[in-house]
């Protein structure tokens, strides 16, 4: 009799689900509740910026849900020019096939070249970042340290940090295959904030105590450097749409490029769009 | 008639478990029919011995090289086999063998619960304490063939008990009393009898073991630093089929997915070969 | 020179109880240092309130939630179509060619690597049915994933019941249903539900299948189609990019606390039911 009473509860349960199934479809189409429904997908450097934006907006506009997925520059791109999202995120400059994408700027970030606290070198050139990355470079001993194996960190292909790295860094030569591959900022810092003998690059506004960002070419990686346009690892973050953009999209958009949003993105240590033109 | 409406009942009842049934095997036709039709196109168009033995992986710039990272993945489960298998087998071994009841009651479900740890926790725990201690004592960056073989080597160890266990207590006892009364040890009993006959068992225990390494992910993406060259030692990070795809899918699009693809054919096709070893090895002890 | 016999006997024997022992050791290592890492973070203030920036503070109710979502969806698909599979080849058929070939379908389903389902669940659920980053997305996948899992289980303890019991019921005109339903199934219930408890447990521990057809939204899932975070992932992702260790330590404990608890209960019911028939 157990198994009876199971069967019909399996099966009471699977009628319950289709049901709410077919109203989890209604309710969306028809905007019952007034929920307004935002997706926003697309690159990690961006991601966690886009969810702290997402959080403030949503306590002032509580009948509003945005989504925030990862899943990288050119995943984003791609969702939002098959429009599964409203807005895609990236953090490098469209290829020509993709511009009938509108751009917008949301704020500027640099890319800082980290190492762990425990390295006492505090600067480096390009031209030896480039070569630690190219793989000429493989010994901290040449960098005037001790003698042991430089641990590099790059990023995977198709993520937009990567990308404007080896724009604004490598100039086309190629990243070694030997070096270590990470798929987000944040592993990329956890790896070099606990190797000792580590390199890699994150966005500048991941910057904090466990890890230490080198003076690249003399200049050290700052807000004012990069506005003085000393700091030349520059990329700018992006939103993108796809033609005109739905109510709340275009709302969303307002509040991030208003005051109040890009006050947000500077206390998190990214360039707000107004101060640098 | 109602006894004509059960018999009717029971018809109905017996094609929807036949449907059932079939599910199986069409979940497995569409796994395959799927990443075959993703999978595929990219091997026509660039040339399978591009593919298969290309040495570069650069998918954004058109070369999809997968040759490293086949061998990437054959070290390391090679590496975890070395580690995992001699270990399981022990395990087995004194389960089947020497444990007395009381202790096999608690061993045997203990051992079986390392298989259900989830995966991330290895990797989680790789990290924070396995990598730190290569780094330290061996060098490198620790994040390497040797953390992943370690990691793996645990993780493949209750697939490797429970089958070779399986496999010995298969041993007629007949086989064991006949050794003891001819006056040998346990030991040698164990050793020259027990151990040969269920040696198929024990060969199938560990290519599912192998099995279970290769199509291990997130463990590995945590522990193996991921660089895309042959590692030239074991203290040199690598990266596997399963890495390749899983951190690079969520970012991929165009041919760059349909290469991501191609490499979940590679890793279907070597998984799909370890099971039908396994399987011909079961096979054959029964034969005898 | 050889060693005498019996004292390699003795040697051996005792070298084999360490090595058991010592691979039970990293059972109960592993298990430490999740529990006493990560109790000083954990308290039901963890377990009921929303995360905040990222997973940095707060807790894991959603996560919480889009688990128990999740695994009770798979486990609802996969047990009736699990449990129609082995009453079908024990009970409905002899063994043929078509029975060889579902098991062979069930064996390989079970070989196949979990990044593989995730591979697929991405392009068959999330992509080619349109249905997103989702739960539905997520549990269809989970399912296929699991009913290998289920079938091997249901399908050994259907076949441990007696076979007299199967005929006593026939002898008294009962049809095939109806002792199947009302003889059969009731014995075989307990390892029946060890399978569903075993599934349980790899469902949640998953990582790479859901990931890619789940999704990784932190928000807490109200519909079928919403994307969400499962502790899992969650505890890849906080632990992977380092947002926070003490958050780590805790999601970690709460999920290796709650496989052992379901593995554990599954192999009391499993030796219960054992003790009985033997």
């Amino acid at each position: 009799m157990a198994v009876v009473t199971f069967m019909r509860v399996v099966g009471a349960a699977i009628i319950c689900l289709l049901i709410s199934a077919a109203c989890g479809n209604q309710t969306s189409s028809q905007v019952v509740y007034r929920r307004h429904v935002v997706t926003i997908a697309g690159s990690t450097s961006v991601m966690p910026f886009t969810e702290k934006l997402a959080e403030h907006f949503m306590i002032e506009h509580p009948n509003f849900i945005i989504n925030v997925q990862s899943g990288g520059s050119t995943a984003g791109i791609q969702a939002c020019l098959n429009r599964t999202v409203d807005i895609g995120m990236s953090s490098r400059e469209l290829k020509h096939e993709e511009k009938s994408l509108t751009e917008i700027i949301i704020c500027y970030d640099g890319i800082a070249v980290i190492v762990n606290p425990e390295n006492p070198i505090r600067a480096l050139s390009l031209q030896q970042i480039r070569d630690i990355f190219a793989g000429v470079l493989t010994n901290w001993k040449a960098l005037g340290w001790i003698d042991r194996r430089i641990d590099a960190v790059t990023r995977e292909e198709g993520s937009g940090t990567r990308s404007a790295f080896e724009e604004l860094v490598m100039h086309g030569a190629a990243i070694d295959d030997g070096i270590m591959v990470q798929d987000s900022n944040g592993s990329v810092k956890e790896v070099v904030a606990t190797d000792p003998y580590a390199i890699g690059y994150v966005s500048l506004g991941m910057v904090d105590t466990r890890v230490v960002a080198l003076h690249v070419d003399y200049v050290r990686p700052s807000v004012e450097t990069i506005l003085a346009r000393q700091y030349k690892i520059v990329r700018p973050f992006l939103y993108l749409i796809n033609g005109t953009p739905s109510g709340p999209a275009q709302q969303f958009i307002t509040y991030v490029l208003s005051k109040d949003g890009q006050k947000i993105l500077e206390r998190e240590g990214l360039i707000p769009v107004y101060a640098k033109k | 008639m109602p006894k004509n409406r059960a018999v009717l009942i029971d018809q109905i009842i017996k094609q929807t478990m036949r449907i059932c049934a079939f599910s199986s095997l069409f979940f497995l036709f569409l796994i395959f029919l799927f990443i075959l039709i993703e999978g595929l196109p990219l091997f026509y168009r660039v040339g399978v011995g591009n593919i298969i033995a290309g040495f570069k992986w650069a998918p954004t710039k058109g070369a999809f090289g997968i040759f490293p990272m086949i061998v990437s993945s054959f070290l390391v489960t090679i590496g975890a086999l070395i580690l995992g298998a001699p270990l399981g087998l022990a395990c087995a071994v004194y389960l089947a063998e020497y444990a007395g009841k009381k202790k096999k009651l608690f061993l045997k479900p203990a051992l079986e619960l390392l298989a259900g740890i989830p995966s991330v926790v290895y990797g989680f725990l790789g990290v924070i304490y396995i990598v730190p201690l290569i780094r330290t004592y061996c060098g490198g960056s620790g994040f390497s063939l040797l953390a992943a073989a370690i990691v793996l080597g645990v993780m493949i160890l209750p697939t490797v008990i429970s089958i070779s266990y399986d496999a010995l207590m298969s041993v007629p006892r007949t086989y064991r009393e006949g050794s003891l009364a001819m006056g040998a040890t346990k030991w040698q009993t164990t050793y020259r009898v027990v151990i040969p006959a269920a040696s198929s068992g024990i060969l199938a225990s560990f290519i599912l073991g192998m099995g279970r390494a290769i199509g291990e992910t997130m463990a590995v993406i945590m522990v193996a630093g991921n660089a895309l060259r042959i590692p030239g030692s074991i203290l040199d990070p690598l990266r596997t089929l399963t890495s390749n795809i899983a951190l690079e899918l969520a970012y991929a699009s165009g041919d760059h997915r349909l290469g991501l693809f191609s490499t979940g054919v590679v890793l279907l096709i070597i998984i799909m070969i370890l099971n039908y070893l396994a399987n011909f090895v079961i096979r054959q002890k029964v034969i005898k | 020179m050889r060693l005498p016999p019996r004292f390699v006997n003795t040697l051996v024997a005792l070298l084999l109880d360490l090595v058991a022992l010592g691979t039970v050791g990293i059972l109960v290592v592993i298990v430490c240092v999740i529990v006493v890492k990560g109790i000083a973070y954990i308290d039901l203030n963890f377990l009921f309130t929303y995360p905040e920036d990222m997973g940095r503070h707060g807790g894991v109710f959603p996560s919480l939630i889009g688990t128990i979502f999740l695994v009770a969806l798979s486990i609802c698909f996969a047990t009736p179509l699990g449990l129609g599979t082995a009453i079908y080849l024990t009970e409905y058929t002899k063994e043929t060619m078509m029975t060889k070939t579902i098991r062979f379908g069930v064996e390989s389903l079970a070989g196949i690597p979990s990044i593989l389902y995730g591979l697929f669940g991405f392009i068959f659920f999330v992509i080619k049915l349109k249905m997103g980053w989702s739960l539905i997305s997520g549990a269809l996948t989970l399912t296929i994933m699991i009913l290998p899992t289920i079938i091997r289980t249901s399908e050994e303890a259907i076949k441990a019941v007696p076979r007299s019991l199967r005929i006593v019921s026939h002898s008294l005109g009962a049809t095939l249903w109806e002792t199947t339903l009302k003889v059969v199934l009731p014995c075989a219930a307990p390892g029946i539900l060890t399978g569903i408890m075993l599934s349980i447990g790899r469902a949640v521990g998953e990582t790479a299948a859901v990931i890619f057809t789940m999704g990784s939204s932190l928000r807490l899932p109200t519909s079928l189609f919403d994307s969400g975070r499962t502790l899992a992932v969650h505890f890849y992702i906080l632990a992977r990019e380092g947002i926070s260790m003490e958050k780590a330590y805790a999601t970690a404990l709460v999920l290796v606390v709650s496989i052992l608890a379901v593995n554990i209960l599954a192999y009391y019911i499993m030796h219960k039911v054992i003790a009985k028939y033997s």
